[in-house]
């Protein structure tokens, strides 16, 4: 039996360092060989440096999310790809507080990060992103992404696991990818092989789902192409109830902190599709 | 008319060249016979939209409706157009009487599980709109449809508009000046193509135009298109037009950095 490497992805911080310490510490017990971090690590909570200084001290590779790019690159707004009038009037309130209190020297980490990282692990070609790998902003959700589209993502980006978060709702799917397509030298026996794609979820906020918890992604890549990837979703409970009376205190909009203490999404509905929206509260 | 035999024929083309989702517009697609076989086909392997007046719905077909999006991982859209939220506003723009058989038909979607987006041509100020989205979400929520999902359309100076409103001014075309540093990622026809009985097409808006004829499959019509119609300004001012909000984000314009892996 040959071994696997475990990598823990994260992504959509937004500012909440109680649920980064408590990923840390998670991760830890788990002993997973490495850890990633896609992105947007501002937005929605409070004293946006604090994940920045643990992040950096850490050292944990991380991509640059549309957040992050627009903090370090000083523009008007975060280019979250919101279209409702409503939704955007959140996203301002958000994107104006994180922008004035980041500093400086974040600021400029923030803009000289990646925007993808590729790794080889074992015979796994692996893509990590933020949105899609064409794409940062790129909204990837479960029901509004087809299999065709995944396949063609695999062969034009030529790699075997892509791995976002901008959506911040996890999910995972096997594709096939048509053989005959591929550069990768086990593809030369014509067989059809398989893409996997993961949305990592996001720590930073619930997922909708009327849960507290946040959920952060554990990819288990066998160092045989013999054995399939596995996916497993890691719900992470963290203080979210000191956080909510951080973000109050920090006079953040009321309909955030409810996000927090009810697990529902209050505000970024307008971009759902329609299973994902049917499950949420509003 | 498209035919099943058509449609499935391009839905099998399409996810050959990685389609990512399904629109089905018209007239109206619930006139056809076999829309409900051409939605199941679709709906296989990818989302799908419908643009639809609401009018034709009955219970029996909401329900069969209600079955094809359950049988499917993918979501389905049902996309209502709605120009007012009464029928002094509505009906002289989709036809008289049409205000209160759209309301029939939103109420039976809701009966059935769907949350249909709402979709408003935008005849008023662009400042009016928060407004004037408050009077449609009044009037959805009082029809039990608490959190009601909405898209603004711009009005496009054809057709009828040009009576209602006005047409393009003579200068109204983009220029090529207009175009440097623009993201075509904000234009359907950069992701996008038509097909209709006669063939691929680059836009719905152009349909008719012989010109935004591209070739008999999609195979042919991958081909760039000049912006070279005066709606094509209408896309340029407002983006996508007819893109979900789901599958539409504006350009990040970020000049791509290819990291390695520090370990």
């Amino acid at each position: 039996m040959t071994g696997q490497t475990r990598i823990g992805l994260f992504g959509g911080v937004y500012s909440n360092a109680l649920a980064l310490r408590a990923l840390l510490q998670d991760a830890g017990m788990r002993g997973l060989d490495r850890l990633y971090c896609l992105g947007d690590l501002g937005a929605f909570g409070p004293y946006p440096d604090r994940v920045c200084e643990v992040l950096r001290a850490t050292g944990i590779p991380v991509i640059q999310g549309n957040y992050d790019h627009s903090l370090g690159n000083g523009l008007a707004d975060c280019r979250c790809g919101y279209t409702d009038p409503r939704d955007n009037y959140f996203a301002k309130l958000s994107y104006d507080y994180t922008f004035s209190r980041t500093s400086t020297g974040h600021k400029c980490w923030l803009a000289q990060l990646p925007a993808e990282l590729r790794l080889t692990i074992g015979p796994w070609r692996v893509l990590l992103c933020h949105g899609s790998p064409r794409k940062t902003n790129e909204f990837l959700w479960e029901t509004a992404t087809s299999d065709a589209f995944l396949a063609w993502l695999f062969k034009r980006y030529e790699c075997d696991v892509i791995v976002a978060t901008h959506t911040g709702l996890p999910w995972a799917r096997e594709v096939t990818v048509q053989a005959g397509c591929q550069a990768h030298a086990a593809q030369a026996d014509g067989v059809p092989r398989s893409g996997w794609f993961v949305n990592c979820g996001a720590i930073g906020r619930p997922a909708n789902d009327g849960r507290t918890t946040v959920i952060y992604a554990v990819l288990s890549l066998p160092h045989t192409m013999l054995r399939k990837p596995e996916v497993k979703f890691v719900r992470l409970a963290y203080d979210h109830e000191r956080f909510a009376g951080e973000m109050r205190a920090e006079g953040l909009p009321e309909e955030f902190v409810q996000t927090i203490l009810t697990g529902w999404w209050t505000t970024c509905n307008e971009i759902l599709p329609a299973k994902e929206r049917a499950r949420g509260r509003y | 008319m498209m035919s099943l035999a058509q449609v499935e024929d391009h839905v099998r083309k399409a996810v050959e060249l990685g389609v990512k989702e399904f629109y089905f517009t018209g007239g109206e697609p619930f006139l056809h016979p076999q829309i409900e076989q051409m939605l199941s086909a679709a709906l296989a392997v990818g989302p799908v939209t419908v643009l639809t007046n609401a009018t034709r719905f009955t219970p029996e077909r909401v329900a069969a409706l209600a079955r094809l999006r359950d049988a499917s991982p993918y979501s389905l859209e049902l996309r209502t157009s709605l120009d007012g939220f009464s029928s002094e506003t509505n009906d002289p723009i989709r036809g008289w009487g049409s205000f209160q058989r759209i309301l029939h038909g939103i109420r039976l979607l809701l009966e059935g599980g769907f949350l249909p987006i709402i979709t408003a041509m935008r005849s008023w100020p662009v400042d009016q709109d928060e407004a004037q989205l408050a009077g449609f979400r009044n009037l959805l929520a009082a029809m039990g449809y608490r959190y009601p999902r909405m898209k603004l359309l711009p009005s496009l100076k054809l057709g009828q508009e040009v009576r209602r409103d006005r047409g393009y001014a003579e200068h109204e075309y983009l220029t090529e000046s207009m175009m440097a540093g623009f993201d075509p990622g904000h234009l359907m026809c950069s992701s996008g193509r038509i097909v209709s009985a006669r063939g691929v097409h680059v836009c719905p808006i152009l349909v008719d135009w012989p010109d935004s004829y591209l070739g008999a499959s999609l195979h042919e019509g991958q081909a760039q298109y000049t912006l070279r119609h005066q709606a094509c300004l209408t896309c340029y001012q407002f983006g996508a037009l007819c893109a979900n909000a789901s599958s539409s984000a504006p350009s990040l314009e970020q000049t791509r950095r290819h990291g390695r892996d520090p370990s």
